[in-house]
C-alpha cells in the first residue's frame, strides 16, 4: 500500500468514507457483473410481457414495452455513471489548471480569467445546461460539452482562491530561491497543496452531475431513447406511476443510492485529506 | 556573463543599492536606500535593524524575490564579480539555488507540506546537479546525516508535520546548502525557535561555514545572534546603513546614537535590576521620511545640522564607517 500506517489509521476512523466507498464499491459490482448473473437483454421488446409486476422472473418487473426494468437500471447504471465521470473529471482538470495559472499568475490574467468566470457564474446552471444542449441539439456529445463549459468554473473558483493563500507562504518562495521555474513550481509544489477542495467538490459535483443528467433525460434533451438512462426511465414510467410504479421508482431509488454514495465519499475524504498538514 | 567571473573578487559586493515598492495612493516606498556593503568569503555579515528597517529587503532584492509585488532595484549587486541587476528571470534562476540560497524565518511555512523531506532535499539536486533520482535521494539521506538529524533515512520519508520546529530548520537548512551555494541568505533564521534551538541551528550554520567556506548573510533584529555569529556587522534604519563595524567594535564601541540605542535596549547582567532604555518615537514612513539625517527624531544629540543635511558613511579607520554629523567629535 502506498498509504501510511497513520493514513489508513486515519481512514479506520472514517465511517462516512468506508461506507460511502462500500456502496459505490456495490454499485460498480452490480454494473460491472450484473448483466452476467443476470443476462436480460435491457432493449428486448416483448409486447406479451409488458407491466408486469415484480417477479422471480423479472425482480424489478417489466415496462409498457415489456423491457426488464432490472436489466435496464443495470445497462443505464454504465451510461450514468460513464457520463457522470467523464462530466465532471474533465471539468475539474480544465478548472483546476486555469485556477491555478490565474491565482498564481496574478494581475491582469487573473483579472482577464475571473471576469469570464463570471459571466458563467452569472447564470444559473440549468438555464445554461439547458439553453446550450436545447440549441446543439440532444445527444451525449453535446452533453459532455455544455457540462465541461458550464462547471469548470466553480473548479477554477475554488482553486483559485486556495492558490491566492497558499502563494504567499514561505515555501513557495523557498521554491523560487532554490531557482525553480513558474511551470514546476505551480505544477509540483502549488497544486498538492491546493486540490484537495476541489476533489471534495468533485464528489458533490457527480451528484449533482447525476441529477442533471437524469433532469435531461426526463425532459428529453439527453440521452435519447432506446438506450436506457435512469432519468429518460423515470419520464417513460410517468405515465404508469400508479398502475406500474415499479418502472420508476427502481430508476429513481439507483440515483438515490449514487447520490447518497458520493455525499458519503465526499464528506469522508474531506475529513481525511483536511486534517492533514 | 558579459563580466568575468573572478576569485580574487569579494564574494558579494552592493554598491548604491535602492529598492522601491509601489505603495498606497501611488506614493512611492523606498525601503532600501542607496546601500553599500562587502561580504567577503568564509565571512558571517550581520544586517541588523529594526522591523521595516529595509534588512529583509536588501536580501530579497540581492535573489530578486518580492512575492508578486512589483519592486523597482537600483545600483550594483556584484556576487563573484557578476553584476545580478541586469540578469534576466532565467539567468537568476540558475543563480538561485546553486550559489545563492536561502534559509526562512519560520520553519513551519517553510517547507512544502505534500513532499517527503526526502524529496524536497533531492529536487534541487536534480534541478541543479543532475543527479538521477535514487542518487538524489541518497544524498538527501546523507546530508540529513550530516546536520545532525538522527535516523536520517527513516526522516527522509516524514513530511514536514511529522517533525518538530528545530527539525524542520534543520532540513530548510539541508534544502539550502544541498547545492553547495557560495552565499548564504539566513533571514532571521532563529527568530521563529527556541532559545536552546536557536543556539543548535546557530552552531549548526557556524560549523557549515567553517565546512564549505560559504559566505553568510544573518539578517537579524537580534543582537544576541550577531554577537554570537557575526564577523562584520551593517546597523540599518529607516533603508539606510548607519554604521558598519567588526562585531566587536560595535558592541564595545558603538559610534552611531542608533546603535547606541539599540544596545541599551537590551537586556544584559551588568544592568541587572535597572530599567532598559527604550528608543522613543517610531520608526519613520518610508514614503515619507524625514529631512536629514533620518534618525534625528528620535536622536538624544540630534543638532539643527542633522534635521537639514544627511550625513554621509564616513570610514573610520580600516574597517568602520558611521553615518553621522556628531560621530566625528568626541561622543562620550
Amino acid at each position: 500500500m502506498l498509504l501510511s500506517p497513520e493514513t489508513r489509521a486515519r481512514m479506520k476512523r472514517n465511517r462516512p468514507l468506508q461506507v460511502g466507498g462500500a456502496m459505490l464499491v456495490v454499485l460498480l459490482l452490480v454494473i460491472g457483473f450484473g448483466g452476467a448473473v443476470f443476462p436480460a437483454d435491457p432493449l428486448a421488446v416483448d409486447f406479451s410481457t409488458a407491466l408486469l409486476p415484480p417477479s422471480l422472473d423479472h425482480p424489478f418487473g417489466t415496462d409498457d414495452m415489456g423491457r426488464d426494468v432490472l436489466a435496464r437500471v443495470i445497462a443505464a447504471g454504465l451510461v450514468d455513471m460513464e457520463i457522470a465521470v467523464v462530466c465532471v473529471v474533465l471539468p475539474f482538470v480544465i478548472g483546476s489548471i486555469v485556477g491555478l495559472v490565474s491565482g498564481y499568475a496574478g494581475g491582469a490574467v487573473d483579472a482577464v480569467i475571473m471576469r469570464i468566470v463570471d459571466v458563467f457564474w452569472a447564470f444559473p446552471f440549468y438555464v445554461l445546461v439547458i439553453s446550450i444542449v436545447g440549441s446543439l441539439g440532444p445527444g451525449i456529445g453535446n452533453m459532455f460539452l455544455a457540462f465541461t463549459l458550464v462547471t469548470w468554473i466553480s473548479f477554477a473558483r475554488i482553486v483559485r482562491a486556495e492558490v491566492l493563500v497558499v502563494k504567499r507562504l514561505d515555501y513557495v518562495a523557498a521554491t523560487r530561491v532554490l531557482g525553480y521555474s513558474h511551470l514546476r513550481i505551480m505544477f509540483r509544489h502549488v497544486l498538492p497543496n491546493v486540490v484537495t477542495p476541489a476533489i471534495v467538490f468533485m464528489m458533490s459535483d457527480v451528484v449533482l452531475t447525476i441529477l442533471a443528467v437524469t433532469a435531461l433525460g426526463f425532459l428529453g434533451l439527453g440521452i435519447q431513447p432506446p438506450t436506457p438512462e435512469w432519468g429518460v426511465m423515470i419520464a417513460e414510467g410517468q405515465n404508469f406511476i400508479l398502475d406500474a410504479w415499479w418502472i420508476s421508482v427502481f430508476p429513481g431509488l439507483a440515483i438515490v443510492w449514487v447520490g447518497i454514495s458520493f455525499a458519503l465519499i465526499g464528506d469522508g475524504l474531506d475529513d481525511l485529506l483536511r486534517a492533514k498538514g | 556573463m558579459s563580466e568575468p567571473m573572478t576569485d580574487t573578487a569579494p564574494l558579494l559586493e552592493v554598491h548604491g543599492l535602492s529598492t522601491r515598492f509601489p505603495g498606497h495612493a501611488g506614493r512611492v516606498v523606498t525601503a532600501v536606500d542607496g546601500v553599500d556593503f562587502t561580504v567577503g568569503r568564509g565571512e558571517v555579515f550581520g544586517l541588523v535593524g529594526e522591523s521595516g528597517s529595509g534588512k529583509s529587503a536588501t536580501c530579497r532584492s540581492i535573489i530578486r524575490l518580492f512575492g508578486g509585488s512589483r519592486a523597482a532595484i537600483e545600483g550594483r549587486i556584484l556576487f563573484e564579480g557578476r553584476d545580478l541587476v541586469p540578469l534576466g528571470e532565467r539567468a537568476m534562476e540558475e543563480v538561485r539555488g546553486s550559489r545563492i540560497a536561502m534559509v526562512f524565518q519560520d520553519p513551519m511555512t517553510a517547507l512544502d507540506p505534500t513532499m517527503r523531506i526526502g524529496d524536497q532535499i533531492a529536487e534541487g539536486l536534480i534541478r541543479h546537479r543532475g543527479l538521477g533520482r535514487a542518487a538524489a535521494l541518497s544524498e538527501a539521506v546523507e546530508l540529513l546525516a550530516g546536520i545532525g538529524v538522527t535516523s536520517p533515512a527513516e526522516r527522509a520519508r516524514a513530511y514536514p508535520h511529522h517533525l518538530s520546529g528545530g527539525l524542520r530548520q534543520r532540513v530548510v537548512i539541508a534544502i539550502a546548502l544541498a547545492c553547495r551555494p557560495r552565499l548564504l541568505i539566513a533571514d532571521e533564521p532563529t527568530t521563529a525557535l527556541d532559545v536552546t534551538i536557536q543556539d543548535q541551528i546557530l552552531k549548526l550554520l557556524m560549523r557549515l561555514r567553517d565546512e564549505t567556506g560559504m559566505g553568510v548573510l544573518m539578517v537579524t533584529h537580534d543582537l544576541g545572534v550577531v554577537a554570537q555569529t557575526c564577523d562584520r556587522v551593517a546597523v540599518m534604519y529607516a533603508g539606510r546603513i548607519v554604521e558598519t563595524a567588526g562585531a566587536i567594535d560595535l558592541f564595545e564601541d558603538p559610534r552611531h546614537p542608533y546603535t547606541r540605542a539599540l544596545l541599551a535596549a537590551r537586556p544584559s547582567p551588568e544592568a541587572l535590576g535597572t530599567r532598559l532604555t527604550p528608543i522613543g518615537g517610531d520608526p519613520p514612513d518610508l514614503a515619507d521620511p524625514p529631512g536629514g539625517c533620518r534618525f534625528h527624531p528620535r536622536c538624544p544629540i540630534a543638532t539643527e545640522r542633522c534635521r537639514v543635511e544627511a550625513p554621509a558613511l564616513a570610514r573610520f579607520g580600516t574597517d568602520r564607517a558611521v553615518a553621522c554629523h556628531l560621530a566625528t567629535g568626541d561622543l562620550r
